[in-house]
């Protein structure tokens, strides 16, 4: 199979620049995702790297190739570029049966009719669709078509398959599965997989890298997936990336207290962040089981209790702390270990077991779209 | 440069060029030479010939009673249309579903037939009902006279309420049920919510479809002339008709022409726009997204009353009409009774294998609209084409070209493609055939873009694309993905314009010669020189072949419907 | 007296019997949800007791009026009823501004102009619509369309809110504020919700009890941690939450799982009162604990990092049985044996 390789590529729309100086490089045999909120861009850098826009900038490789150069003025059309695609819509032709959808790429390639009925039956069955290949689309599920187009796109030995949020349209149940059934069809194939999507459960779960990308269309962080996740590069990735709470903090009488209330703060840190923490440059932040509450004193951090929600396995606490609300979760068995459970309007202790330190700025760029 | 503009692929502005001349040619030149020779005389405006035409006072006269004649229209059609809309969609009614075919019925009539049974039916003296309820009542003179203003004003509101129709229970369908629910909750009785929220909801379409019904009333000919003519009740199309058949086709006429026709053209052009204000204020995304059912009004006692009351209506406007023509068509004379010795099959073998000229007319009538639908469908494909997918700046440029006649009267094409074809520019198609046949596609070419472009539209981009991605070049994914999806939408469109160009008379009475009559003008001659049973027979034919042809639609359109 | 009663309630589409003798009893400032699948018969029940359709058995009545009744053949069409409802396509009229959607109510009831101001500002600034009075809706988001519905019902001050999936149109960020703001509102005004959902995170966020139901009949009311803790059924056991459903048979005295007894006996005691030697065994894949040694044996087949949970899928034997753990438990990998325990199940009849 092949790699990837995006060097400087960008892509304007009518002088809106969508991308700008994106170099990346994804691995053979990885499965790579593009994750950002909807309209960041991620679709149409798979586009390009399909072949369905032509750049505005930049060049890109699918393994040695050039496929796009705007310098050299190379288009190679999609057609000619051994590519596997899976839409967000299926686009499963409706005039034509299943073995009819997936034996035409192979028609496409002139690839004799014995062979391409061995290999367009063999893809069938390895997407579970077997004795249903005389069936057309619409007396498929939702599920069933987008395993033809799956089938469709693996069944040319692609160099690389483009999945385009495929997951999107279907309930959660049948995500999962189909979460599932791509990574083995990926670890059976060797295939590249560029994946796009907006939905973070389905990157973490899938992906050997991942790149986060904002609204803006800039990649934030690109790496697999517990590292963008315990080690995020900005408040925007930990943001994005499950629940957060951002604690401001001040330095007051020779103390750290958390910001704007007579709350200090107990908490190892490390001399030099303290610096910075002195010079304002930084802020907390902190995800919601990596908190403990306490009844008694033992933490001088104190705050009040605003809601307790029981979501049947976690518990989910608002708690007011100096002048924000942050969210605390806790597995029920943990809770119930405390004793006396939380109820709204108490008061409550603290303890912060994992702060990670993000500059100052930037907090309030929108994650969401 | 061009590539990257294009991106898809390397003849795009071939295509795009081909297109915008052909639009071009046959649809914004003869607009353009109507204005120019109505408002230039040797290069320099022509204001007093204007002025000389526009104070004519039967000029004067034909424009007030078009604008009645539309206005009193659009008035009855909006509420027959509206009523209807509302009785089968937010009623329990029964059988609404028959209903809802019924009411679409009309449709198929050409109005000027209808004229034509109506006349049988209600002209003073000789009209059939007329003498049957004189002779009841003991009357002297005869109740209705249907050669009046109110006459055609009735036989066209019959016969275009369906617009409004089709329009309002269309959206009134496709509303959103709970938009009525929560208001019902917030305390508003039905008729509380019928008028501060349906029919607000509503406006657009039913603004949509009196607008349709305007324009095509403001621009009509067969209706007038077969009831208002004999009494000197013109309107513009009418009158048009006459200054240029009574001069023989002299210029002088056409010039006439070409003044009364920019002011046809500039009524429809205030027409549009004021709908596009109207749908601008209004466009509401009401489309519902569970299939809830809306809430119905319980008609009790009033449900068989107003189902008898539906049925007579149809039967009023649909079946009398139609069961004349095919009576009064097997008449061995007009006016003697329907007894069936009276009756044979004599005048339908006459018309149909001796008299040439009959036999001409279907004839001509029936290659020029197969041509007509065959050209529009292949070209509007590709212009359609050329409109929806290729995504190529100037492309608003075609379809403003494409849409432009929709709204432009078949008069005013008519007289335009007299202007352009008759030895202007070194080519005289007058008096043949082929200056009918490039009217009609002017006419129709709007018809068929607008269903190839549905059509298109119905096939989302990521089908192409995914041809695309499994090797497929633009033109093999073009054949074997666009083309069999947009087949039945490419037929559709053959028959929506096959049907209309077969039976139509406002454009062909403009253009005909000795030899190229269509069925229409051959019905209207034949009523002109008093043939009034051979006119029936000839009408009945044109019927039929309506009627087989609407067959024929449906069962393709039930065919989309399954699978594809 | 409770505040909204239905009594043996039931509603039949055909031969289809979509609601099958309801009775609940809410209080007056519960907020209680009806939580199933699609089809279940939440949204026929709720529009019985709003009065889109008419029951066809039992009568619901509303601090004790009676709206619905078959027995006394009485029906209260909507428009009569004073409840405020929220639909979950928002139901915003497009041609009204704000202002005039949230006084519709009012106006309907001919209230003096001034009182109408005063209402309908003070259910806009609640709503958080504050500043855009003005507006249409069409230039508005859908959560913001969401609250011009809330406003809207809230204006007249109805003592219950009914709520049709009003959240399921919001992407799930939106979600979560907007049940919260909910939930305030009940608190500022005191009226009786009743809920209609099939998001059961949302089910149980929100209510003060929910009636789970599944094909027209109840399943269990009870409060969202009974639910959750103590399901009545194993509809209600897997409808909440995630779980796992193990065939296990009873042999010396000890708990194997089915067909597996080389793994190992399972760390629970034996189910009271029963003679039953198959029996199902219920439990959630956060009450497993996954040892690296102990516990019965089977071996990880597949491990998901989910960000702040690690989702593990076990074999034993051909059984798979799915564990979800915290991620500052330590990981396991792939085709690595590991050991099982049991910490809270129920146990359900063996059903082939």
């Amino acid at each position: 199979m092949a790699n990837v390789s995006l060097e400087k590529v960008g892509k304007t729309y009518d002088r809106h620049q969508v991308i700008s100086d994106l170099s990346i490089t994804i691995r053979d045999g990885e499965c790579f995702t593009f994750l950002g909120p909807s309209g960041c861009g991620k679709t149409v850098i798979l586009r390009l790297i399909a072949g369905f826009e032509h750049l505005t900038a930049g060049e890109i490789f699918i393994g040695d190739r050039l496929v796009s150069s705007v310098e050299k003025d190379v288009h190679i059309p999609p057609e000619a570029r051994k590519i596997g695609v899976v839409f967000q819509d299926y686009a499963v032709w409706p005039h034509k049966t299943v073995y009819e959808n997936v034996v035409y790429p192979l028609q496409m390639q002139k690839i004799p009719a014995a062979e391409a009925k061995k290999r367009t039956m063999a893809a069938v069955e390895q997407v579970n669709l077997g004795s249903l290949e005389n069936r057309l689309p619409f007396q498929l599920s939702g599920g069933q078509q987008q395993r033809v187009a799956l089938a469709r796109a693996l069944v040319s030995r692609p160099e690389i398959m483009l999945l385009d949020e495929p997951l999107s349209n279907l309930d959660a149940n049948l995500r999962e599965e189909m979460r599932f059934e791509i990574t083995a069809l990926q670890k059976q194939t060797g295939v590249t997989i560029l994946y796009v999507t907006h939905d973070q459960e389905v990157a973490l779960a899938i992906s050997d890298r991942i790149a986060i990308m904002d609204k803006m269309g800039r990649v934030r962080q690109v790496g697999p997936p517990d590292e963008i996740y315990e080690n995020p590069a900005d408040p925007f990735v930990f943001k994005f990336m499950g629940i957060s709470n951002f604690i401001p903090l001040d330095w007051r009488d020779g103390r750290l207290f958390v910001g704007g209330s007579d709350s200090p703060l107990a908490y190892p840190v490390p001399a030099d962040v303290l610096d910075r923490i002195r010079r304002h440059e930084l802020i907390a932040g902190c995800r919601p089981y990596d908190i403990e509450l306490t009844h008694d004193d033992s933490s001088p951090t104190r705050g009040t209790i605003r809601r307790v929600i029981y979501l049947g396995s976690i518990i989910d606490y608002r708690v007011v702390l100096g002048m924000q609300e942050i969210r605390v979760q806790q597995d029920v068995r943990d809770a119930g270990q405390g004793g006396i459970p939380f109820r709204d309007g108490d008061p409550v202790g603290l303890n912060f077991l994992n702060l990670k330190w993000f500059e100052n700025r930037g907090l309030n760029e929108e994650v969401e779209s | 440069m061009i590539r990257k503009l294009f991106g898809n692929f390397g003849i795009a502005e071939i295509l795009l060029a081909v297109s915008v001349l052909i639009l071009v040619i046959v649809v914004a030149v003869p607009i353009l030479l109507i204005l120019w020779t109505a408002l230039f005389v040797d290069g320099s405006l022509n204001t007093r010939d204007i002025l000389k035409v526009l104070s004519q006072p039967d000029t004067y006269e034909a424009l007030k009673n078009s604008l009645i004649i539309a206005a009193g229209v659009t008035f009855f059609s909006t509420i027959t249309g509206v009523f209807f809309a509302w009785l089968v969609s937010r009623t329990d009614l029964p059988l609404k579903e028959t209903m809802k075919v019924l009411f679409l019925i009309p449709f198929m009539l050409p109005p000027f037939i209808g004229a034509l049974a109506w006349k049988m039916l209600l002209s003073p003296r000789a009209g059939y009902i007329n003498k049957f309820l004189s002779a009841l009542f003991g009357l002297d003179g005869s109740l209705f006279n249907i050669y009046s203003l109110s006459g055609i004003i009735a036989v066209e509101t019959m016969y275009l309420f369906p617009f409004v129709f089709i329009q309002v229970a269309g959206a009134l369908e496709r509303m959103d049920p709970t938009l009525e629910e929560s208001a019902r909750i917030s305390g508003a009785g039905l008729l509380t919510i019928t008028r501060k929220i349906t029919i607000p909801l509503m406006t657009p379409s039913i603004a949509a479809g009196a607008l349709l019904v305007a324009l095509y009333s403001l621009a009509h000919f067969g209706v007038p002339a077969i009831l208002g003519t004999e009494r000197g009740i013109y309107n513009i199309p009418t009158k048009i008709y006459e200054q240029i058949y009574q001069s023989g086709g002299s210029f002088v006429a056409i010039r006439t022409g070409t003044i009364l026709s920019s002011i046809l053209l500039i009524a429809a052009g205030l027409i549009l726009y004021i709908q596009n204000l109207v749908l601008k204020a209004g466009r509401f995304q009401v489309i519902a997204g569970k299939s809830m059912r809306p809430m119905l009004l319980k008609l009790r006692g009033l449900k068989i009353p107003l189902l008898l009351f539906s049925i007579l209506y149809i039967f009023i406007t649909v079946i009398l009409p139609t069961a004349t023509i095919f009576l009064v068509g097997s008449l061995k004379t007009y006016g003697i009774s329907f007894t069936l010795e009276n009756m044979s099959l004599a005048n339908l073998k006459y018309i149909l294998f001796q008299w040439k000229m009959t036999k001409d007319a279907i004839w001509n009538s029936l290659y020029l609209a197969l041509g007509a639908a065959s050209v529009t469908m292949i070209v509007g494909t590709l212009i359609s084409y050329s409109i929806v997918k290729i995504k190529v700046r100037g492309r608003f440029i075609l379809e403003f070209l494409g849409l432009l006649p929709f709204s432009v009267p078949g008069t005013v094409i008519a007289i335009g493609v007299i202007l352009m074809w008759s030895g202007k520019f070194g080519i005289n198609l007058y008096n043949t055939a082929w200056i009918i046949f490039i009217a009609y596609i002017a006419r129709y070419m709007a018809f068929s873009l607008k269903s190839n472009s549905a059509a298109l539209e119905q096939v989302s981009d990521s089908l192409e694309e995914a041809a695309r991605a499994c090797g497929a070049t633009h033109w093999q994914s073009l054949k074997d993905i666009v083309i069999p999806l947009i087949k039945p939408g490419m037929v559709a469109a053959f028959f929506l314009v096959f049907l209309p160009a077969l039976r139509e008379l406002t454009t062909s009475i403009l253009l005909y010669g000795p030899t190229t009559r269509t069925i229409g003008v051959a019905i209207y001659a034949l009523n002109e020189d008093g043939e009034t049973v051979y006119a029936a027979t000839l009408a009945s034919v044109a019927l039929v072949i309506i009627i087989i042809g609407q067959l024929v639609i449906k069962r393709i359109t039930r065919s989309r419907i399954k699978g594809i | 007296m409770s505040h909204v009663k239905l009594q043996d309630v039931t509603k039949r589409f055909g031969p289809v019997v979509a609601v099958n003798r309801l009775s609940i009893e809410i209080p007056q400032g519960e907020c209680f949800s009806m939580l199933g699948p699609s089809g279940c018969g939440k949204t026929t029940t709720l529009r019985m007791v709003a009065g889109f359709e008419d029951l066809d058995e039992g009568e619901i009545s509303v601090g004790g009026k009676i709206f619905s009744s078959s027995f006394k053949n009485y029906y209260l069409p909507p428009e009569k009823r004073d409840f405020g409802m929220v639909f979950q396509a928002f139901a915003v009229w497009p041609h009204l501004n704000v202002f005039n959607n949230v006084a519709f109510p009012l106006q309907i009831r001919k209230m003096p102009k001034a009182e109408i101001e005063e209402r309908t500002r003070r259910a806009i600034t609640y709503t958080g619509l504050g500043g855009s009075a003005e507006t249409y809706p069409n230039e508005l988001s859908s959560g913001q369309k969401q609250r011009i519905a809330l406003a809207r019902a809230i204006a007249i001050n109805p003592t219950v809110m009914l709520l049709d999936e009003p959240l399921s149109n919001l992407d799930p960020k939106l979600r979560e504020e907007m049940r919260f703001e909910i939930k305030d509102l009940q608190r500022k005004f005191g009226f009786t919700i009743i809920y209609v959902t099939h998001d059961q995170a949302e089910a149980m966020a929100l209510s003060d009890r929910i009636l789970v139901m599944s094909e027209g009949e109840v399943q269990q009311i009870d409060t969202p941690l009974n639910i959750y803790h103590k399901p009545a059924n194993k509809f209600v056991f897997s409808f909440i939450g995630l779980s796992n459903f193990l065939p296990v048979e009873i042999a010396d005295s000890a708990v194997y799982i089915e067909g597996q007894h080389d793994a190992g006996p399972l760390n629970v005691e034996l189910p009271p009162r029963t003679q039953e030697r198959r029996l199902v065994l219920a439990t959630r894949p956060f009450e497993i604990d996954i040892l690296r040694e102990g516990g019965v044996r089977g071996t990880v087949k597949r491990v998901t990092y989910l960000g702040d949970v690690i989702d593990y899928r076990v074999m034993i034997g051909n059984v798979e049985v799915r564990i979800q753990k915290n991620r500052i438990k330590e990981i396991l990998r792939e085709g690595q044996p590991c050991g099982l325990k049991f910490n809270r199940i129920l146990w359900y009849e063996h059903q082939p």
